[in-house]
C-alpha cells in the first residue's frame, strides 16, 4: 500500500494513502478529541470536536472525514481550535439533561471525560431544559434521551455492523431523537436482536443495562475492533 | 426529430401565429392565479365561445410576466398596432378590454405605459421566453427558438468546446455561490469515470424567493435544453432536477414538459437524430431547507436522509451513488442555451468585470412594484428599488435591503449605489444568494429581523452537526433576549462569540451562514441592539421589551472552576 507522508503538528508524519487525518494521527499517538467517531464505524463528522486546521484550507476539516494527503500540514491543536472545542462541548451540555450525578454512566462517560480533558468546566449558555421522556420497554435495556449526544453509533453500529437497522433518526435539528423501528417502543421491536452493540458503543448514559444503578454502566467500545477484525481473518472464537 | 424537422416545425408554428389577428397573452402563474387569473380566462373563453372567434385569436396562459403585484396581467398583442398591457384585470374588464380590441374600438381600462421603468430597466435573458409562451405547449417554445441551441452544440461542437464556451462567457453559479460554472463543467469532464450524473437544484427556500420556481414553471425547456447540453458537454446520459415539494406547480409543468421533449426525441435515446442518449427524471423534495445544500440534495436523491456530507470529496469527484455529478442552479442552467446559441462573447457583455451576465431577483417587501425581475449585474441597488421597483408606497423611507435570505445580510441605505454582484455584496457582509431581494422600511426592527431569520434556520437545520443543531437554537435564545428586554451586555459579547464559531465549524452551508443576518445586522445597526440591551427602548417601535434580565452567574465563577488546570 503506498506511503504518504504529511506533516502534523509539526513533525513529519507516515501514513497508509486512504487514511483519515484521525487515523494517521492514532496511530502515531496525536490525541484528537472525538465523540460521534468510533474505530470500525463509519465517519460521520457531526461532533466537530475533531477538527483541524489543514493549511491552504481557508475552513477547519474534520479530521475523520477528510482524507490524509501527501504534504498535507495539520494543525491539531491551537488556541481558537481548542476553545472552538470547548464551546461546542458548552453546547452539547446545554442542548439536553446531562445531570451527572444521578447517570448511570456518571465516571465511565465519554462526555464528560471530554469535558475534563479540554477544560470544559461551565456552561455560558441557556440550558435548554427539553422534556424528554425513556424508553424502558424493552427487557434488558433502556434509552434515556435526555443523555443522548446524537452521535448516532447506535444507528451506526445496528445497520453496519449487526445489520439489523433496528435504530433510526425522527425529526431535524433540536428536535431529533434516535427511534428504533418506526418510532415504536423499544420492547416492541421486531428488528432488534438484541445484541446490546448499541448499549457498549454509546459514549454516554442514553443506552443502559436495565437494573443498573449511578456509576454501574460500564462500556467497552473496543468489542467492535475485536469483532470486525475476527469476521475479516475467520477467526470465530476469542 | 433531427435539427431540420425541428426547424421546420419552429416555423410552422411562426406562421400559424402571425395568421391570428390578435393573440391574448394572460400571465397564468401562481402570484396572478392567486389574483384571480383563472376567473379571468374563464370570462375570455366564454366570450370567445360565445362569438365564435377561435379561428381569430387565441388565448395564451403565459408564465410569470413579472409585476406581480399588480396582477392579473393581461397583454394583447394584435396582428397590426402596438400591444398594450392591463394590470389588476378583473373578469369585467377582461370582456372588455377583448370585445373592444376585436373590434378595433378604443378600450376603455387603462393600459400600463409602454415605457415603465420595470420593463424598460431590466434585460432579460434567463426571462426571455416569460409571458411569451405557453409552458405547456412545446410548440410555442420551438417557435421561439427551445432546443436549437441544443441541435447546435450535438452536431457541430465537442463537448470541450461546449466547456470552454461556458467558460468564456464567465457564467457563474445563480444558487448564491457564485462558483465558475465553467471551471465545474471542466472538472466533471476531465473526471474519469463510466457513469456521470446531471443535477439541476430547484430547491429554492428562501423566504421570499421564487426565481427558479417562475423559471421551471414560465420556461420549463429552458431548464431542460440547459441539462441536456450540460449532460453532454460533460459525458453524462442522465439528469435529474430536483424540485422543492412546496411546488407542485413547477414539478407538473417539468413532468409534462419531460413527456412532451421525450415524445419528439428531444430527451431521450438520440437526441435530434445524434449518438447522444440522455434522460431526466424529476425528484420532489419533502419540505427540507437543507436540501438545498448540494450534498444534502444528492442523499436526497438517492433516497437517503436529507443530509450534508462533508466536502470533500466535492460531487464533481464523487456525488450521485459515488460517481461524478455535476450540480448547478435551475438559473445558471436556464442562461445556458442563451450561451450557446449568441456566443460567449455576447453574454459577457452584459454585468461587470467579475460578475457577467444577467441575475433574476424576487423584489418584494416595502416597494410599489414588487414582482420578478432581471437586471444586468452591476446595476445599482438604487436603480433596482426606486427605478424597476418604485420606491417605497406611502412615502416610506429606505432603510436596508435584505438580499441572500437567510444566508445573506441588510445592506443599508449609505450602500445604495453600490453595484450589485457578488464580491460588493460580499464586501458589504451580505451574498448575492439565490436572488431574494427584500425591501425594509423604517418600521423595521434589525435586532427582530435577526431574529426572524435566525428561527428560520434553527427550524430547518437538519441536525447533524452540533454547531448548527444547538447553536442556531442558543443563537435564537440570545436574540429573544434581546428583543424582549431581558438581555445584558455580556449576552452580546456571548452572541458575537457564539456567530464565530457556528459560522467556523458548521458542516454545511446552512450553518456556516446562519450567523450572517446577525453578524451583519451588527456590524450596521450596533445602535439599535444597544438601545435595546442599554435603554430598553426599540428604535423601530417593534419590539415589547417587557421581560428583565435573568440571573447571571458571579464575576468570579471562572476562578471557582473545578477543572481549571493552571492555578
Amino acid at each position: 500500500m503506498p506511503v504518504i507522508t504529511l506533516t502534523i503538528d509539526d513533525e513529519l508524519v507516515s501514513a497508509r494513502a486512504g487514511q483519515s487525518i484521525l487515523e494517521a494521527c492514532r496511530e502515531h499517538g496525536i490525541k484528537i478529541p472525538t465523540l460521534c467517531n468510533l474505530d470500525g464505524l463509519s465517519a460521520r463528522g457531526g461532533c466537530r470536536l475533531c477538527l483541524v486546521e489543514v493549511a491552504g484550507n481557508p475552513r477547519l476539516l474534520p479530521a475523520c472525514t477528510t482524507e490524509a494527503l501527501e504534504n498535507m500540514v495539520v494543525t491539531t491543536h491551537n488556541e481558537k481550535i481548542d476553545r472552538y472545542r470547548r464551546m461546542i462541548l458548552e453546547l452539547t451540555f446545554a442542548e439536553r439533561n446531562h445531570t451527572c450525578a444521578v447517570c448511570v454512566s456518571n465516571q465511565h462517560c465519554e462526555l464528560q471525560t471530554l469535558a475534563a480533558e479540554l477544560g470544559m468546566d461551565h456552561v455560558r449558555y441557556d440550558y435548554l431544559n427539553p422534556e424528554l421522556g425513556l424508553d424502558t420497554s424493552h427487557a434488558r435495556y433502556g434509552v434515556d434521551h435526555n443523555r443522548c449526544v446524537l452521535c448516532l453509533r447506535c444507528v451506526r453500529v445496528c445497520d453496519e455492523v449487526e445489520g439489523a437497522h433496528t435504530w433510526d433518526v425522527k425529526g431535524r435539528g433540536i428536535e431529533s431523537r434516535v427511534i428504533t423501528d418506526l418510532n415504536r417502543p423499544w420492547g416492541d421491536s421486531e428488528s432488534c436482536t438484541e445484541c446490546g452493540k448499541c448499549v457498549e458503543v454509546c459514549p454516554t448514559g442514553a443506552l443502559f443495562d436495565k437494573g443498573s444503578a449511578v456509576a454501574e454502566m460500564k462500556k467497552e467500545a473496543s468489542f467492535l475492533r475485536r469483532i470486525l477484525d475476527g469476521r475479516e481473518k475467520n477467526e470465530w472464537r476469542r | 426529430m433531427n435539427p431540420t424537422s425541428l426547424l421546420k416545425q419552429a416555423e410552422e408554428e411562426q406562421q400559424r401565429q402571425q395568421q391570428l389577428n390578435l393573440r391574448v397573452f394572460l400571465c397564468y402563474s401562481t402570484p396572478c392565479i392567486a389574483a384571480g387569473a383563472e376567473q379571468v380566462k374563464t370570462a375570455l373563453e366564454s366570450l370567445i365561445k360565445e362569438k365564435q372567434l377561435n379561428t381569430e385569436l387565441e388565448i395564451v396562459a403565459t408564465g410569470c410576466m413579472g409585476p406581480c403585484s399588480r396582477g392579473p396581467l393581461l397583454r394583447i398583442k394584435p396582428a397590426e398596432g402596438e400591444e398594450q398591457t392591463y394590470e389588476k384585470v378583473t373578469p369585467e374588464q377582461a370582456r372588455e378590454i377583448l370585445l373592444h380590441s376585436i373590434e378595433q374600438r378604443p378600450v376603455e381600462t387603462e393600459a400600463l405605459p409602454a415605457d415603465l421603468p420595470f420593463f424598460a430597466r431590466q434585460t432579460r435573458i434567463v426571462l426571455s421566453n416569460n409571458g411569451e409562451i405557453d409552458p405547456e405547449k412545446i410548440e410555442h417554445c420551438i417557435a421561439r427558438g427551445a432546443y436549437s441551441a441544443l441541435a447546435h452544440v450535438l452536431h457541430e461542437m465537442s463537448p470541450e468546446e461546449v466547456c470552454n464556451e461556458i467558460k468564456n462567457s464567465g457564467l457563474r453559479g445563480r444558487g448564491g455561490g457564485g462558483y465558475p460554472a465553467g471551471v465545474k463543467w471542466n472538472l466533471v469532464r476531465k473526471s474519469p469515470a463510466d457513469r456521470k450524473y446531471v443535477v439541476a437544484n430547484g430547491d429554492e427556500g428562501d423566504p421570499g424567493a421564487y426565481m427558479d420556481r417562475t423559471i421551471m414553471e414560465s420556461d420549463p425547456h429552458r431548464v431542460l435544453e440547459g441539462m441536456a447540453i450540460a449532460g453532454y458537454a460533460v459525458g453524462a446520459e442522465q439528469g435529474y432536477i430536483y424540485v422543492r415539494g412546496e411546488y407542485p406547480l413547477a414539478a407538473a409543468r417539468l413532468v409534462k414538459a419531460i413527456k412532451a421533449a421525450e415524445r419528439r426525441g428531444l430527451l431521450g435515446s438520440r437526441v435530434l437524430g445524434s449518438n447522444f442518449n440522455f434522460r431526466i427524471d424529476l425528484r420532489v423534495g419533502a419540505g427540507a431547507f437543507v436540501c438545498g445544500e448540494e450534498t444534502a440534495l444528492m442523499t436526497s436523491i438517492m433516497g437517503r436522509r436529507g443530509q450534508p456530507v462533508p466536502r470533500p470529496p466535492y460531487p464533481a469527484q464523487s456525488g450521485l451513488w459515488g460517481y461524478p455529478t455535476l450540480i448547478n442552479n435551475v438559473e445558471s442552467f436556464a442562461n445556458v442555451a442563451p450561451i450557446m446559441e449568441k456566443g460567449a462573447d455576447w453574454f459577457a457583455s452584459f454585468g461587470t468585470d467579475k460578475s457577467k451576465g444577467t441575475k433574476v431577483f424576487a423584489l418584494c417587501g416595502e416597494v410599489v412594484n414588487s414582482g420578478l425581475i432581471e437586471v444586468p449585474m452591476g446595476i445599482s441597488l438604487r436603480d433596482i428599488v426606486f427605478e424597476i421597483g418604485g420606491g417605497l408606497p406611502d412615502g416610506g423611507k429606505f432603510k436596508a435591503a435584505q438580499t441572500g435570505g437567510p444566508s445573506g445580510g441588510c445592506i443599508p441605505a449609505e450602500f445604495l449605489d453600490t453595484p450589485v454582484d457578488y464580491e460588493s455584496l460580499k464586501e458589504l457582509g451580505s451574498i448575492m444568494g439565490s436572488g431574494g431581494l427584500i425591501v425594509m422600511n423604517e418600521t423595521s426592527c434589525m435586532p427582530d429581523v435577526a431574529k426572524f431569520f435566525m428561527e428560520f434556520c434553527l427550524d430547518e437545520s437538519c441536525g447533524k452537526c452540533v454547531s448548527c443543531r444547538v447553536g442556531t437554537v442558543e443563537m435564537y435564545e440570545l436574540l429573544k433576549r434581546i428583543t424582549d428586554g431581558s438581555a445584558m451586555l455580556t449576552d452580546l459579547e456571548i452572541l458575537e462569540e457564539l456567530c464565530e464559531l457556528v459560522q467556523e465549524t458548521s458542516l454545511c452551508g446552512l450553518g456556516m451562514t446562519a450567523p450572517n443576518p446577525v453578524l451583519n445586522t451588527l456590524k450596521y445597526y450596533r445602535d439599535e441592539y444597544l438601545a435595546h440591551i442599554e435603554n430598553k427602548s426599540c428604535p423601530a417601535g417593534v419590539c415589547q421589551l417587557d421581560q428583565i434580565p435573568l440571573m447571571k452567574l458571579p464575576e468570579h465563577a471562572a476562578e471557582r472552576a473545578v477543572f481549571k488546570e493552571e492555578r
